[in-house]
């Protein structure tokens, strides 16, 4: 009997907002603990959420985007425990009426095109941080966190491969780096996932017994706690048993699976409508007025540069896995016009300087204009390609515009057919033995002669037509041999 | 000049408008009045040195030529509102030692119209109670009868306002805890619509039921502090965007062709006699001055009871979920751990009625449990409030008694919780509706002690209240009568 894995992913997004989602304390990250808080970050007594209408446009962003039905009348409700990082004692999220609905996305994995179903989005607030300090056996609350907008993405269970799940999350946090709603870094705990897992045989439509693990902090580590729990669970249905519906946390060091150890008996969260805030109500103006104003999708770019551009979908896909990249080489096409140099000289010679660098293309030092200029410049052969690439280092190194660089360096290409001859005469003469076996017919020669030639010229002759001219000299030259 | 313990808002204006005193002169005496009247136990805070800068800042303020209502008359507020310079206990053990720090909506108006923040009032712990008797404190003594509640939970706000240590004071209601005591004293006090006030800065108890109120000794006081803490604030979402009225113009307009509606469910056995009488004997006043009185029926009365006792305690269950010794407040000394920590910081910070109250309000919200108790509790209150918008097609007022009984003997409740949540059986509904509703003096009983008349309006017209209040006053005497002192 062959059995199936049944993969459904929750994906927790923290929103880049400028306040939190219920209060005016900064949402920004990396401040010393305990500096972005206010009275309702603090559940003072007598402190009271009001909700950050940017949380709601985000989320209507993302549901729009994920394809999904979006919520009218829509409703917080308080989610109870305690715990020391969670300050009123409850989290406000929604519960039953969550702000988007039975969605789905388009997944590119390898060949193989997917649509996981997008079974709910919802608003919450984020929890503080409990540090251990083992030191002093006491624990350190940070509250910087507590009330940073969250958006909860549940998908459907229609994922049915780690690998799958790793190319699932990658898309989501495309999507909301092209809507500019989240930077989605997991090792910045911006996005973070929990899977949920179980096998059945294949053909079978009801459902095994599902383990949830928690926490997984990298797309790897997402595919590896996949694969694990899928042998594990393999394993314990072989032998005959049941697979205990548990949650699991991932131990990345061990690559292993382990029970958490119940730090909550299964908790009753209470959760009831929170009285502090009346129904959110979203009319159809204000989600027309977001549908416009959406940037384009990762899916409908890479469409955009195969079809406008004619890129290959490889060369599409990996322009467009950035929105700042593609917003980046459709800035360079418009001054070059030319959509393959543009393509090979963004994915190869930028890209690979900016990761040399460790540099994100929103800092890089040479921009699309610059660029698209140097591409123009080799097309014109005002330089020839070899000579564009030290161009670019320099462009790189010092941000200066590539006419500046090729003028300051005398870099023009030599075209004229006689500043260029003149030079291969010279080489003619000044290699006489070589040049003697070459009319006599040694043909393999001729890349010493045109090696020599643009040395000569300081690389700045166009090789084009240094050979050319080579060719035409050897012939002139061969038959003034036979008079 | 007479003494400013005998004076109201209105009349102290008046003296330091005309110049006849200053705030600090008035802070002065009241602060002696205070002093003087620790009997009756209604501070938990008196803040004499800051009572007496903020005197002088407003006595400056005057100098230079500012004129606002509340300019330099002191006012107290109920232990449960954040203010500056003070602590903030409910009355509760848990809040032992905190320092407000920040100044609640409310305190910021009065600081803006130039009040003197005089002290914080004791209270029922955490509002929960209407004897005024669950304080950490001690309980609040009634000054007509020492021996006798004040009503709950807004005692204090009550007795420092009927015993003339203050002109005026805040409270606030979420089953009646302001109407209720302002009836067993024999002032005035009011409950606005729900969203009239904003509730930033005052501790929540039940958030869809809590109001600030106000007490004073007569309803031109009463119409003034009111229109000082009313209002819009972007910091509530609760809280609704209308412009408050002036609700003193409306205590001249007369009750001529007002219809007020007597709901025969709030005229039931259990009703003292002597307080029927004395509401049924105003309510003709009221149509001897051109009003006229009309039968309603609120059919679903009889299940107010039920339905706040599960929604009130459910929602202060999950408001209460945030003293857990943490981050402020009392914390057990020496912790075991985690559990340990909330277990017992929780068991010896909350008095009885508190984790009475929170037991229930979880139980109520717990799986299983849900939908028959909370779920369905919130329905009835929506037949509830249904009841009165039926009932105000045929009226503009309606009017009851505030309590079935006058001031009780202290500890004559304290072990039958349900007699005591029975204290409430007629304020109850108005806050399920979220309806202004009002507490007016309107007799006394055999014993001397004081009986309300509640009034209860549509949504927004606090000024039919006044319209009766004011009209009702200048007809009779009960609101200038006073315990001997």
């Amino acid at each position: 009997m062959e059995f199936e894995a049944v993969i459904g992913l929750e994906v927790h997004l923290q929103l880049q907002t400028k306040s939190k989602i219920f209060c005016g304390a900064s949402a920004d990250f990396g401040a010393s603990p305990n500096e972005f808080i206010d009275p309702l970050t603090l559940g003072l007594p007598g402190s009271l959420p009001v909700l950050n209408r940017r949380v709601a446009e985000f989320a209507v962003m993302l549901g729009l985007a994920m394809n999904c039905e979006i919520r009218q009348f829509n409703r917080f409700a308080r989610k109870h425990y305690f715990y020391p990082d969670l300050p009123k004692g409850y989290q406000i999220s929604q519960f039953d009426e969550p702000i988007c609905e039975r969605g789905h996305i388009t997944v590119h994995f390898g060949d193989a095109v997917r649509t996981i179903g997008i079974k709910r989005i919802h608003m919450e607030e984020d929890a503080g941080k409990n540090i251990h300090d083992t030191r002093t056996h006491s624990s350190l609350v940070d509250l910087n966190r507590a009330g940073v907008p969250l958006l909860e993405i549940v998908s459907e269970p229609d994922i049915r491969s780690p690998s799958e799940a790793s190319a699932y999350l990658k898309s989501v946090r495309q999507i909301a780096r092209f809507l500019e709603i989240s930077d989605g870094n997991m090792d910045e705990g911006s996005l973070r996932c929990d899977a949920n897992i179980s096998l059945r045989p294949v053909g079978q439509l009801k459902f095994g017994t599902r383990t949830e693990i928690k926490n997984i902090n990298s797309f790897k580590f997402v595919e590896r706690a996949l694969e694990y729990e899928i042998v594990r669970q393999m394993a314990v249905l072989k032998s005959g048993k049941e697979v205990a519906q548990e949650t699991l946390l991932f131990d990345s060091a061990q690559g292993v699976t382990r029970a958490m150890r119940s730090k909550e008996e299964s908790a009753d969260y209470r959760y009831f409508p929170d009285p502090d805030l009346p129904p959110l109500v979203i009319n159809e103006s204000w989600i027309e007025e977001i549908r416009e104003k959406l940037p384009k999708l990762p899916e409908q770019r890479l469409k955009e540069f195969c079809e406008v551009y004619g890129l290959s979908t490889y060369d599409a896909a990996i322009l467009t896995a950035e929105r700042a990249c593609a917003d980046y080489f459709e800035a360079v096409f418009k001054v070059c016009n030319n959509a393959k140099s543009a393509c090979n000289w963004v994915t190869s010679e930028l890209f690979g300087a900016l990761n040399k660098q460790s540099v994100d293309i929103k800092e890089t030092p040479v921009s699309a204009q610059h660029l698209g200029e140097l591409i123009k410049l080799v097309e014109g052969e005002t330089i020839s390609g070899k000579m564009a690439k030290s161009v670019f280092e320099e462009m790189f190194a010092t941000s200066k515009s590539p006419g500046e660089i090729v003028e300051a360096k005398g870099l023009q290409q030599v075209t004229d057919d006689g500043a260029i001859l003149a030079i291969v005469r010279q080489v003619f003469e000044q290699n006489k033995s070589q040049a003697t076996e070459f009319i006599g017919g040694n043909d393999r020669l001729h890349s010493f002669f045109v090696g020599q030639t643009m040395k000569l010229s300081k690389g700045s002759a166009n090789p084009k037509k240094v050979n050319e001219l080579i060719t035409a000299e050897l012939s002139r030259l061969r038959a003034e041999a036979q008079k | 000049m007479t003494h400013p313990s005998q004076l109201g808002i209105g009349d102290l204006r008046t003296a330091l408008d005309g110049k006849k005193t200053s705030s600090v002169e008035v802070t002065t005496a009241l602060l002696e009045t205070i002093n003087a009247g620790k009997k009756y136990n209604a501070f938990i805070e008196v803040s004499n040195e800051q009572a007496l800068s903020q005197a002088k800042a407003a006595d400056e303020r005057f100098a230079r030529g500012e004129r606002a209502p509340l300019l330099g008359i002191p006012i107290a507020i109920k232990d449960n509102i954040l203010a500056v310079g003070t602590k903030t206990t409910c009355a509760s053990k848990i809040l032992g030692n905190f320092l407000s720090p920040y100044d609640a909506t409310v305190t910021k108006k009065l600081r803006a119209s130039g009040a003197v923040i005089i002290g914080k009032t004791n209270m029922d712990e955490f509002a929960m109670g209407s004897s005024n008797e669950t304080s950490t404190y001690g309980s609040v003594k009634n000054p007509w009868d020492l021996d006798r509640v004040p009503g709950g939970s807004s005692g204090g706000s009550a007795a420092a306002t009927l015993a003339g240590l203050v002109p005026g004071a805040l409270g606030t209601d979420t089953g009646g805890s302001v109407r209720q005591p302002a009836s067993l004293c024999g002032i005035y006090g009011l409950k606005p619509t729900y969203g009239r006030v904003s509730r930033y800065g005052v501790v929540a108890f039940a958030s869809s039921l809590d109001q600030v109120g106000t007490f004073a000794r007569s309803a031109a006081d009463l119409a003034s502090l009111t229109e000082v803490i009313s209002g819009h604030d972007a910091l509530d979402s609760t809280s609704v965007a209308k412009a408050a009225p002036a609700y003193s113009s409306a205590l001249t307009k007369g009750v001529k062709g007002l219809r007020v509606g007597v709901p025969k469910e709030y005229f039931i056995k259990g009703l003292d006699p002597e307080v029927e009488k004395a509401v049924l004997t105003a309510i003709r006043k009221i149509e001897d001055l051109g009003a006229t009185a009309v039968p309603v029926s609120l059919p679903h009365t009889e299940h107010s009871l039920a339905v706040y006792y599960v929604l009130a305690p459910a929602e202060a269950s999950s408001n209460l979920a945030r003293f857990d010794g943490i981050r402020y407040g009392f914390r057990i000394p020496e912790p075991k751990d985690l559990k340990d920590l909330y277990y017992r910081t929780r068991s010896e910070g909350f008095g009885k009625e508190v984790k009475r109250r929170i037991m229930v309000g979880a139980f109520v919200l717990s799986t299983g449990y849900y939908d028959a108790y909370y779920l369905r509790a919130q329905k009835v209150r929506t037949l509830i409030a249904k009841d009165f918008t039926n009932a105000f097609t045929q009226c503009d007022v309606i009017a009851s008694p505030v309590a079935p009984t006058t001031a009780f003997k202290i500890g004559e409740k304290m072990n039958d919780p349900i007699a005591m949540y029975l204290s409430d059986v007629f304020t109850i509904p108005v806050n399920l509706a979220g309806l202004p509703s009002m507490s007016v003096p309107c007799g006394m009983d055999g014993k001397g002690l004081p009986i309300g008349l509640q009034l209860i309006a549509k949504p927004w017209d606090e000024e039919a209240l006044f319209q009766v209040a004011g009209a009702y006053e200048a007809a009779t005497n009960w609101h200038s009568m006073r315990p001997a002192a």
